[in-house]
Order: structure tokens, then sequence, then C-alpha cells
């Protein structure tokens, strides 16, 4: 027989400490993963990865793949996925190029335009996904020939170059420098506003919390996590200003994350989204319009793939017709990096943007120590099923029966 | 001493932070049906993964001895090599493999290393002979009926040379010649020398073929009794299991009814994939403010369509009829506006059509009435929603951690009560009940029925669909009867009695029998 223990002398604060994280282990493994691979990479380029410059290249080398991220995490929580992204980089960026070129249209009519054609693609993809009910796998792996089709005829398999000055900024151009010498004023005062934002968000959501006597996270946990955020902000901020001030396309990624991070936790259409990837009959049954849901995903899919389609031609200041190639696989991978379920209803939009760095950093890592191409695949490739066989492991532990 | 085929002794099984089993204890005779009787979350599910490997042996404290010998199990393999076969509650078939393929999956019959189809489909004819199934081994799984699926569980278990046949609430599913026939063939297996454990809420199939039953609160063996020695009653076991006697299983409820709230007239519903095959004929009912309406129908009989199909159309194609609000005709023709209408339907399967299993409770219970905690641009109000669950957790009585607790993870009764609130938060006036009790203890029940009669009160039509007719005697104040998709009766409570309510149901039967069967 045995005995009953119920009477184990009290944890210590240490042990609580650490039960707590280990419950938080997806959020905080995540995060010490990213920490531990730039860490790792610093050290081993002699200190090359943290340097002001290769840190404003990351930002700028991987916007489109974490915009592209962005939408794709919503696609996969609802349970879809959307192969034709990386075709329709290289359709809208070709379209880009002959409106901008051939076309003589104002660079800024071009780029409303092309978002346009974006959701105007979305929306057929949508059409067929929701009211026809054809799995999204096919009719995206239809659009991904597709719209590579369409690209390859628009620029009649030619690249279009050079672009514009003031539309390549918006790619790999900086917002105006005040002071030309020493730390660039506006970054800070950006680093600094970020981070009074955050501390004031955080401090208020508390609060109200506790005046509605509702469970937070412990003040620890919670004060850790604000010192850690305050301090990647400030290293961020001072690293960009010691170069050439904040890349442009950071702006547009900082909005795009604050934007849907807030749709996808706290809106209704977002709690929509992770209702029909949670269970769709359940979601259909509570009133949930599940068809319109998810045809305003593929079109909100669609015109974020052209913003990334135009951030990529701006950067690369080159239409062509096999641009965007693989895309879509490296924004899902920085999806389920990120922690997002195969089966839906699971994943976070900041998950997908960390998932999306981590790649960024292999990449970026592994291109100043000259692994070769080859290699790179390789380990990326054992990176994201080591990701994901981490969290399926997690869950199981934490699931218990 | 009597001959035992098991003995569990001192079991003890701990979650990370519940302890499951304490000290559990349980002994089945050779030859005999032995019945596991408890609520929801008294351990007896968790009791028979100790006993089949499914919790490897060492995950948990205590002795296990097979035919004489202490076992260990390691796997659900091990148990099944020993001779004993666990048949889940939710089905572990595969839809689109047949009957043969699914019996012998995983144990495939072969001949030099490729599997013999002659053989296969042979042994199976003869399993499905001996557990009375007369379908061709080559019938898909997808075109069987629940009932039929479940006599194939039970002859791939016969395919494995059971000796211990462990059945987890085998009948929760089937209707009542299924069940009937389940129970006949749970006999006939015993006659020949198959002993079997039995988990079932269903009291009257324990008394009719158990000959022991013991039963198990909070994680505990209370007791194990001798249906015949003992003379053990329905009523004997349901002490045991709550550990009070229930003065009744139904509360105390004087309605108060009102104005006409909800009535659907002339309504036709035809099969969504079958479009000649009419579901619901001619149906017509009526539900009042504060008035509890039951409907009474055979399995088949069209009652979950008739519902669903007046839900927003979920159900069916073709749908004729008219829906009348408060003596006004209202369009009732997608969800979202059926529940603008003020109608809900509260699903009998709320794993499939209730719940977002894999999201918490504060989530689920707002589900369907986001609009109330939206503000400005759509954005939903965390602070008031975490608050709005907590209020139903306490006054549903919901047991969980918190509200943050994922739904998937509590037990039966709980889950309904969720669905409960959901459809409470979102506030209708007709509120439709399919089968609101299906697979919830006792105890959970009468906790269902008490809310039932609060919102009754609170002047809600409540329509409720159940197969029980006890419960629909207990709790409804009238009670129509559907046979074959037509409305055969309207009796008040006054009238009702099971018999009267079997006549009605069968009413139909005879006549639209022969083009029913499939």
């Amino acid at each position: 027989m045995t005995t009953s223990n119920e009477s184990t002398p009290p944890a210590s604060a240490t042990t609580t400490a650490l039960k707590y994280l280990a419950g938080q282990l997806r959020q905080v493994g995540l995060f010490s993963a990213l920490i531990v691979i730039v860490l790792f990479f610093q050290f081993a380029t002699g200190g090359i990865t943290l340097r002001p410059i290769n840190v404003s290249n990351l930002v700028i080398q991987n916007s489109y793949i974490l915009i592209l991220a962005i939408g794709m995490v919503m696609v996969i929580i609802a349970g879809h996925i959307d192969l034709s992204v990386g075709s329709l980089v290289a359709f809208v960026g070709a379209m880009a190029g002959v409106m901008i070129t051939q076309w003589q249209i104002p660079w800024p009519a071009a780029i409303v335009l092309c978002l346009v054609i974006g959701g105007i693609v979305g929306a057929w993809q949508g059409f067929w996904i929701a009211y026809f009910r054809i799995p999204a796998f096919i009719v995206t792996l239809a659009g991904m020939l597709l719209f590579r089709g369409a690209a390859q005829i628009a620029l009649q398999n030619q690249q279009i170059s050079p672009f514009p000055e003031a539309f390549r900024r918006m790619g790999s151009g900086f917002l105006p420098a005040f002071g030309t010498s020493g730390y660039e004023p506006l970054t800070l005062v950006l680093g600094a506003f970020a981070a009074i934002v955050l501390l004031y968000g955080s401090l208020r959501q508390r609060m109200v919390r506790h005046t509605y006597g509702l469970e937070s996270e412990p003040l620890w946990y919670f004060i850790l996590k604000l010192v850690f955020s305050v301090f990647l902000i400030g290293c961020m901020a001072f690293l960009l200003a010691s170069y050439n001030g904040t890349p442009i396309v950071l702006v547009i990624l900082g909005v795009l994350i604050v934007a849907y991070a807030a749709i996808m936790a706290r809106s209704v259409f977002g709690r929509h989204v992770y209702a029909i990837g949670g269970n769709l009959n359940a979601a259909a049954l509570s009133g949930v319009k599940t068809k319109r849901v998810t045809f305003l995903l593929f079109v909100n899919m669609g015109v974020i793939s052209a913003l990334a389609g135009l951030v990529f031609t701006a950067q690369l200041n080159l239409a062509s017709p096999s641009a965007g190639t693989g895309f879509e696989l490296d924004a899902i991978a920085a999806v389920f990096i990120g922690g997002a379920a195969v089966t839906g209803g699971i994943g976070t939009v900041t998950g997908a943007i960390i998932g999306g760095l981590i790649i960024g950093l292999l990449n970026n890592g592994m291109s100043i120590l000259g692994v070769g191409t080859e290699y790179q695949s390789l380990i990326k490739g054992l990176v994201l099923l080591a990701a994901v066989a981490f969290d399926v492991y997690n869950k199981r532990r934490v699931g218990g029966r | 001493m009597t001959d035992h085929i098991l003995e569990m002794r001192g079991i003890t099984k701990t979650f990370p932070g519940v302890k499951a089993l304490q000290d559990v204890s349980l002994g089945v005779k050779r030859g005999h049906v032995h019945a596991i009787c408890g609520e929801n979350g008294a351990g007896k599910s968790t009791l028979m993964k100790v006993l089949s490997g499914v919790y490897p042996a060492g995950t948990f404290d205590g002795q296990i001895v097979f035919e004489g010998q202490p076992v260990d199990f390691r796997s659900i393999n091990d148990s099944e090599a020993a001779g004993v076969v666990i048949i889940h509650q939710e089905l572990a078939l595969s839809p689109y493999l047949s009957i043969a393929e699914n019996i012998f999956l995983g144990n495939e019959r072969q001949t030099r290393g490729w599997i013999d189809w002659n053989r296969t489909n042979l042994e199976a004819a003869k399993l499905l002979e001996r557990v009375g199934l007369k379908n061709n081994p080559v019938t898909k799984i997808t075109d069987l009926g629940v009932g039929q699926q479940q006599l194939v569980e039970i002859a791939k278990a016969l395919s494995k040379r059971v000796k211990l046949l462990i059945l987890d609430e085998p009948t929760a599913a089937l209707n009542d010649a299924d069940s009937a026939h389940l129970l006949g063939l749970i006999k006939q297996l015993q006659a020949q020398g198959i002993t079997s454990i039995i988990i079932s809420h269903k009291l009257n199939e324990i008394e009719a073929i158990a000959n022991e039953v013991t039963i198990i609160r909070d994680g505990r063996t209370i007791e194990t009794l001798d249906m015949q020695a003992d003379h053990v009653s329905e009523e004997r076991i349901i002490k045991g299991m709550v550990g009070r006697e229930l003065e009744s299983r139904y509360p105390e409820h004087t309605p108060s009814i009102g104005e006409e709230l909800l009535r659907v007239e002339n309504w036709n519903v035809f099969h969504p994939v079958d479009v000649t095959r009419q579901i619901v004929t001619n149906a017509s009912i009526h539900v009042r403010a504060g008035e509890i309406v039951g409907i009474a129908g055979l399995m088949g009989a069209g009652r979950t369509e008739l519902a669903m199909s007046v839900f927003g159309k979920s159900y069916g194609v073709k749908i004729s009829g008219r829906v009348l609000k408060r003596g006004v005709e209202v369009d009732m023709s997608t969800v979202p506006k059926a529940i603008r209408n003020g109608v809900a339907y509260a699903t009998e399967d709320r794993k499939r059509y209730g719940l977002n299993l894999i999201d918490d409770i504060t989530r689920n219970t707002s589900g369907s009435a986001l609009g109330k905690l939206a503000g400005l641009f759509g954005f939903v109000d965390g602070h008031k929603e975490a608050t709005v669950a907590g209020e139903y957790l306490k006054s549903l009585k919901i047991k969980a951690p918190g509200v943050s607790s994922i739904t998937g993870k509590l037990s039966g009764g709980n889950q309904q009560k969720v669905v409960l609130s959901k459809w409470m938060y979102a506030d209708p006036d007709v509120l439709i009940l399919d089968e609101p009790t299906r697979g919830i203890d006792v105890g959970a029940k009468y906790e269902i029925y008490a809310i039932i009669n609060r919102l009754a009160d609170e002047g809600k039509g409540i329509i409720m669909i159940s197969s029980e007719l006890p419960e629909l005697l207990g709790v409804c104040d009238r009670i129509y009867t559907l046979a074959e998709g037509r409305i055969t009766a309207d009796i008040p409570r006054s009238e009702a009695t099971a018999e009267v309510l079997m006549q009605h149901m069968t009413r139909e039967r005879e006549r639209g029998a022969s083009d029913n069967l499939q």
C-alpha cells in the first residue's frame, strides 16, 4: 500500500518559480532559443552578428518573410495553408515593375494598385476555399503555379530594373536621420517611445486585471518579462542608432505586428479565426460566419503578400519572374517554429515573428560563417523538426492523460 | 476461495496535482459480468487504462494479478497478448476500411508475408456470426450504424482470443434495440466463458446483466455488491455513487407558463445526401414562455434533424415550413439569424459540435455572444469576458481549476455546463437542448435539470430532446412524440407515462420500418 503524501513540505520559492517557468515553457523556450542562437553566432562569428550594420541588415533582409509570416500564422490558425504567397510576391513585384517603369504610373499609386491586386487575388482564392469548399492546399497549390505563370507573362520573362529612388527606400531606406555623428536621435526616441508604450500597456493591463479580481502571472515573472523586453528594445534602438537609424521596413513591420497581434488576441474577428481552427462545426453552430471569416482571411493574406512583394522588389531594385521562390516555405516554417499547430486553433503572431527571426538569424549567421547553402538548408530543416518535436513533447508532458 | 480472473490491489495513480485513484482494489470472478459504477471523474476510465496498459506498469502503485500471475503490462499490446481487451467509448475503427480489415488491423492474416484476403474475410465472417452481425465482411465501416460498429469492435476483441473484455459505456450511443442486442451478446459471451467488465451509467442495464457491481467514488473503491445476494436496486447503486440517497432524481418545479414564444409550422426536411428521403414530415410544434417541452422519439426518428434544421438550417435540404416568433414569421435561414431571433441550440454531441476543446472555458463561454463584449472597432473586453465566465463557473457549479482551464480536460458534465453557459450568456428566448444529459453522471444530471428549471422560470421556452423517457417525464411540462419524422402526439405532463410515450413513438414504426432499413 502506498501512503498518502499530501503533507509534502511547502515548496520553496525557487521551486514554485521554476514550476511556473516550466508551465510557460513554450513561451520561455522560444525566447531562450532565440537568445541562445544570437549568442552562439555572436561568439562563432567573432562579434559580427551584433554589429550595428549586421543587425540593420538582418531586419531589412528578413522583413518580407516576417511580413508573410503574419498573414500565414492567421491562415494556419484557421486550419488552412497558403502555398501561393511566393508566386504572389513575384506577380505583385512584376506588376509594380510594369506599372512604374512601363506605364509610368506614379509609384505611390502603383503601391495602392498592387495592394488592391493582392486583395483581388486573395478574394479569388478565398472564394474557392470558403464558398466552393476546395481544400486550401489545392487552391493555393494551383495559385502557386498560376501566379508564377502570371508573373512570367507580365514580365515577358525579362527582369525590370531600376526603380525610382523613392520607391526603393520602402525596402532598404532609413527614416530621415538627425545628426550625422554618434547615435542617431530619432531612433533612440522611437525606441524610448516603444518601451514606454509597452510599460504603460502592461501595467495598465495588470491593474485592470487586479480590479476585476482575475488571476495574473506572478509579479516576479511580470517584472522579469518587462525588464527583459525593455532591455531588448533598448539594445535594438542603440544598435540601429549607431548605424544608419531606423529602417523604414522596421516601422512597417512594427505597425503590422502590433495591429495584427491585437486583432488576433482581442478582436471578434481574431476570436472567430481561433474558433474556426479549434472546432469548425462548433464555431458554425455558435453563429460564427465561418465562410466569410475564411474568405476574409485569404483576402488579408493576399494583401499582406502584395506588401511583402513590394518590399522585396523595392529592396532588390528588381522585378524578376523567379522572385519569391520558396518564400511560402520559409513563412510556413516560421509559423510552426513559432508554436502554431498543424491542426489549427493554436498559434500567435509574436510566435510566428520569433520563428521568422530564428530562421533569419540562422541564414545570416551561417552566411557570415561561410556555411554552404546545402548545409544551411540541412540545418534549417533540423531546426524546424526540433522545434515542432519540442512542442509535441512539451504538450504530452503537460497534457498528462 | 472463488476463482478470480483478475485482482487489482491497492492501485494508486497520481497525475500532476490530482490523485486520480487512491488505493483502489477490484476483484473480478471468472466468467462473470462485473459492472463498475461511479460518477464522471470518479476514476473508472483511469482504472481501466491502468489495467489495459495505457498507463504502463511503473507509472502507478499497486499490483495487478491476472489469472493468478502478477502482471506488468507496459502497453496495450502486452495486455491484449494476455487476453485483456478494452473497447473504448469512442470507437476506434478506421472508417474507410472494411469490417474484415478493421477486425484484423495490427493482427493481419498473412501467408508468406502477404495479406491472405480469403482467410481474412472468411475468419471475419465467422466472427461476425458470433456477434450476430449479418453484414458482409467487406462492407466499409462508414456504412454501418453505431450499434453495428460496436459489434465489429467486439468481433475484433474476439479475434484476439479475449479472456477479459472491458466495455466502456458500450450503450451510450446506442438505441434501445441495439442496446438490448449488445447486452444479450455479453451474456452469450459469458456463457462461452468470457469475463466482462462493463462501465455504464445506465443502471437498469447493470441491473439486467451484471453479477457484481463495484462502486467507485472520488478515486476510491466504495463497495462491491453481489447483485443477487444483496438484492441490489438502482436506488442502492445511486446511493453508493453519490454517497447519499437522492430523494428525487428530478428537482421540484412548478411551471408558470406565459405567452407563446416560438411556433414551427408544417416543417419538412429532406436528407442532405439522399435528397429523395424525407426526414421530417409536416411537423408542427410550439413552445410558450416558461414551458419545458420534450421531444421523445426513437433513434432515427428525426429529433436532432428537426431541431438543427430549425436552427439556421444547419441540417438538411429542401426545407419548407414557417417559423413564428411571438406570432410573427421570422427568417431563420442562417445560424446568426436564428441567434438574433432569440433561438439557441445546444447540441447532443458537445465534443464535435459544441465546444472548442483546445480552448479555455472563458472563450467557449463567450463564443456565441462576442458582440456583447466587443467595444469600439470590434475589440473584445477580455477582462469583462473572464468575469462573465467566472460568474457562470460559480452559478452553474462548474468544477474546474479556473476559467482558463481547457474545456477538453473537463468531465462530460462540466463540459455540458460550459455549453449551457455559452447559450445562457447569449440570452436566447427559446433554448433547444439536444440530449443535455447524455453521458453525464447522476449528480450532475440533477444539477442540469435544476438549471433548466431556472431558465424556464426566467421566462424562456425550453425544448428538450432526450432518449431517456424517465428524464422527459420528470422534467417536461408537455411532450411531443416523434416517429419517422412525424409528430404523432402532444401529451401534457398529467397524461404522460412511459407506456403512452412509447406507444406513440413506435406508431409509425411498423409502416415505415421496411423502407428505413439500411
